[in-house]
């Protein structure tokens, strides 16, 4: 291929020699400004080299860079950008943080800055058990609804999120304990399932018969002690109201039964150990936004 | 062609030279016209596969069409730099410039038209009328905006202009740029560049005022307060100007610009084209004064026509990419034309089947409803309609609802089903308004605003010209869900600007459980 030395008609030029399909490539040198260019990129990443931290060495037994000569760290500029942010959004944080909620939430610059921090939050820290929408799923209430086991005020709200639910590290946590009727042999299966057919028919679903009244009976001398008569809930001690359509374990007759015989206790870690105050007041200003919020 | 030597300053700088030059012409050429050496940049001759640019020289030439080059000159240029300075009241919460292009506010103002970011496609509205217009004129009578309106034209026209006052017309500077180094060619070459120079910057300098306040960045400018971004576009745009004014020039239309490449697709026989009869004109070649003109041409071969062309070309070649349709060469062979007293138009408009036409014996035609005209035509009328009536009818009010979709719907203690929405205003109007908002289409549902106690009608106030978010929900009573149909409804948001009585509304849906 690169054997005979070529001239080529048209231009005068001399070719390299290389020849595919008959097509001939031209040996023109390099314009001046392209090879210029390429001297300039050079002397360019020599000078680069030396000014910014570029090279990994191994040095006093680890590996680190070179520093460059000028002190510039991109990890520091990224920092420094940080700092600047948080800064600006100090002035905000401190009101939030030396204002009561009512306040806060009669003013709408603030609520905008809490609502996104809360937000942000909620999707890091809640997200897992109650849905990014906070949609909630068995067992884990939707927040978006107006159904509260422990109140759905703001100051509710901001207690059940600082100090959890059976959160045993809290003493100031969110307690109660329904009584495993089947289990520890308080009632006999026949008594629960009577409570079950009763209980159904509190929200409307069940119908009226024998052993829905004879549930009654027993619903009436174990049970409205928390769930109050009629079952409508009692939300100092937790109880859930059962007259509702809203069921945090499911409404059907054998998720009720369960409940009755085996009880349920979920749990909420006390977000006021783990997240600053700050976070736990955008918190509940954000669950109360959802829509429930009384 | 000689009073030019004799009248304009800087040409008798050479006087001796000249007067040289023009006895071997008078030789050459006895009917008394300084005769034209010029050859075209891109004739046979001289071309090669791998030429370097062969400097263009282009004489000037006075006419019809150099004068109105000069007029479109004068008033694009006044339009470019002084529209900036056209105030506007808007009141006291919008910009006072009558065209300004505010990005940190992300607003266009155009005189009494506003434009938001969502309605860019005005400006996709304007930028197919500015090219089916484009493709009309061209397909009508050839590069006519690259001739008289294109920027790159009128810039290298103004550039020019400064380079012959300063250098002189063309035999002056070819014999200044053969001329060995001395003073006076240094101070002339400075010059040209330093006076080029402030053009490219007085260029740029105009191009920033259309983003702000032009009175504001004028004094920032000059008092060196300014932002740094003002200063790199004035220097950004100020090269441009002057590497494609003064350097760069026809070989920015030549190699550079898409347009001829183009063009050729929009001209048809129909078109009026910048053309050399050579039915009339050849066979060419000098004439003697007082001989017959019969059984000749009437082009006498003086060249005249290629020393005027900015592009350099030879217009009686035939049409040519290069061929930018300035009509410099008519007015130039014009002036020969009255000079040998024979009629002018030996390079005019004309049409390639005029031409066939004229050698047929048929007579001249003038053709302009053709398909292709009349579909431009068509689109034209079409979109301007279109553009028109969406801007005589656009309201001040803009309106948006978004459905939460996170949850899809909440189910509610009573067993009532609710959605959530996000309504977005924008209020238009440079006062602060005041808007109710109501649901239609769903009976008995209830809206709420969030925050709000239900039973009070939804209503908000808006800043002047801004956008606010305002969350709402829709509450449809548990013995109202029959009206579902698959566990959806459709839904509409009225708003209604509570001064002006102007609704619109926006149409969504409702749903719940299946
Ligand atoms: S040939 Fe004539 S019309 Fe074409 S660019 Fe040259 S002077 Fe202008
Ligand atoms: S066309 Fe006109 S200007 Fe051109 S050479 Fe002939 S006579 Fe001269």
């Amino acid at each position: 291929m690169t054997d005979t030395k070529h001239t080529d008609d048209v231009t005068g030029v001399d070719t390299t020699g290389h020849q595919w399909d008959d097509i001939r490539e031209l040996n023109n040198p390099l314009p001046k400004w392209w090879v210029y260019s390429f001297y300039a990129c050079i002397v360019w990443s020599v000078v680069y080299w030396i000014v910014m931290p570029a090279w990994p060495i191994f040095m006093n037994g680890a590996w680190t860079y070179t520093g460059g000569v000028i002190g510039y760290d991109q990890r520091v500029v990224v920092e420094n950008d940080i700092a600047e942010v948080t800064a600006g959004r100090q002035v905000f944080l401190d009101q939030i943080s030396a204002q009561d909620l009512p306040t806060i939430q009669q003013n709408a610059e603030l609520m905008e800055v809490a609502l996104a921090g809360g937000r942000a939050a909620f999707g890091d820290n809640c997200a897992p058990c109650h849905g990014s929408g906070a949609q909630g799923s068995t067992g884990f209430p939707n927040l978006n609804d107006d159904d509260w086991i422990w109140g759905g005020s703001l100051e509710d709200i901001h207690v059940t999120l600082k100090h959890g639910i059976r959160w045993e590290a809290d003493d100031d946590t969110r307690f109660n304990e329904m009584p495993r009727y089947l289990t520890d042999e308080i009632l006999t299966s026949d008594q629960v399932n009577d409570v079950t057919d009763y209980v159904l028919t509190l929200s409307g679903t069940g119908e009226v018969t024998e052993a829905s009244t004879r549930g009654s009976e027993v619903f009436a001398r174990e049970c409205t002690a928390c769930h109050m008569d009629g079952g409508i809930g009692n939300r100092e001690l937790g109880a859930p109201n059962l007259a509702d359509a809203i069921w945090l374990y499911g409404g059907d007759r054998a998720s009720v039964y369960e409940s009755v015989a085996n009880a349920r206790s979920g749990q909420m870690p006390a977000w006021g150990d783990r997240l600053d105050p700050v976070t736990v007041k955008q918190l509940a200003l954000y669950v109360h936004a959802l829509g429930g919020g009384e | 062609m000689t009073s030019d030597a004799s009248t304009a300053g800087p040409e008798t700088a050479g006087a001796g030279l000249t007067s040289l030059i023009g006895e071997a012409e008078k030789l050459a050429n006895p009917h008394g016209h300084e005769g034209e050496t010029a050859t075209a940049v891109n004739s046979e001759k001289n071309r090669s596969l791998y030429a370097s640019r062969i400097k263009i020289y282009p004489k000037l030439v006075h006419g019809r069409y150099r004068l109105v080059k000069w007029i479109v000159m004068a008033i694009t240029l006044g339009v470019y730099y002084l529209t900036p300075w056209i105030r506007w009241d808007r009141g006291p919460f919008a910009p006072d410039q009558a065209v300004l292009l505010d990005f940190p506010h992300r607003r266009f103002y155009f005189f009494w038209i506003e434009i938001w970011p969502q309605e860019v496609y005005y400006l996709t509205g304007l930028l197919i009328l500015a090219s089916v217009l484009l493709f009309l004129v061209t397909s009508l009578a050839g590069r006519v905006w690259c001739g008289y309106t294109c920027p790159q034209t009128v810039w290298t026209d103004l550039f020019i202009y400064i380079e012959r006052l300063i250098e002189g017309d063309r035999s002056a500077r070819i014999r200044l740029d053969k001329s060995s180094f001395s003073l006076s060619k240094l101070f002339r070459k400075v010059s040209k560049h330093t006076v080029w120079l402030i053009v490219a910057i007085a260029t740029g300098g105009a191009w920033v005022f259309y983003f702000d306040d032009a009175p504001t960045l004028a004094t920032n400018l000059l008092t060196f307060s300014a932002d740094p971004v003002a200063y790199l576009f004035i220097a950004i745009f100020a090269a441009f100007t002057y590497v494609f004014g003064g350097l760069a020039r026809e070989q920015v239309c030549t190699y550079m610009c898409p347009w001829p490449r183009i063009q050729g697709a929009m001209f048809d026989d129909e078109s009026f084209l910048v053309t050399y009869k050579y039915d009339r004109g050849d066979p060419r070649g000098p004439h003697k004064k007082n001989t017959s003109w019969d059984g000749r041409g009437d082009c006498i071969d003086c060249g005249q026509c290629v020393a005027a062309c900015p592009m350099g070309i030879d217009i009686r070649d035939g049409m040519q990419l290069e061929c930018i349709q300035c009509a410099l060469c008519i007015d130039a062979c014009d002036e020969i034309m009255a000079k040998v007293d024979r009629p002018r138009g030996l390079i005019e408009y004309d049409t390639p089947a005029n031409m066939d036409r004229r050698l047929a014996g048929e007579k001249e035609r003038i053709h302009i409803f053709r398909p292709r005209t009349v579909i431009y035509m068509g689109v034209l009328v079409l979109v301007s309609a279109i553009m028109f009536f969406s801007l005589a009818t656009r309201g001040a009010i803009d309106l948006n609802v978004l459905r939460d979709r996170n949850p899809l719907f909440v189910q509610l203690s009573d067993g009532s089903i609710r959605n959530g929405y996000t309504v977005k205003i924008i209020n238009k109007v440079h006062q602060e308004q005041a808007f109710s908002i109501r649901i239609d289409g769903l009976p008995s549902a209830q809206l709420i605003q969030q925050g709000v106690s239900a039973g009070d009608s939804v209503k908000t106030a808006i800043a002047p010209d801004s956008l606010k978010d305002i969350k709402t929900f829709v509450i449809l009573p548990r013995d109202a869900l029959g009206s579902l149909d698959e566990g959806e409804a459709s839904l509409r948001f009225i708003v209604e600007n509570m001064s002006t009585g102007e609704t619109v509304s926006n149409e969504t849906s409702f749903r719940g459980p299946r």
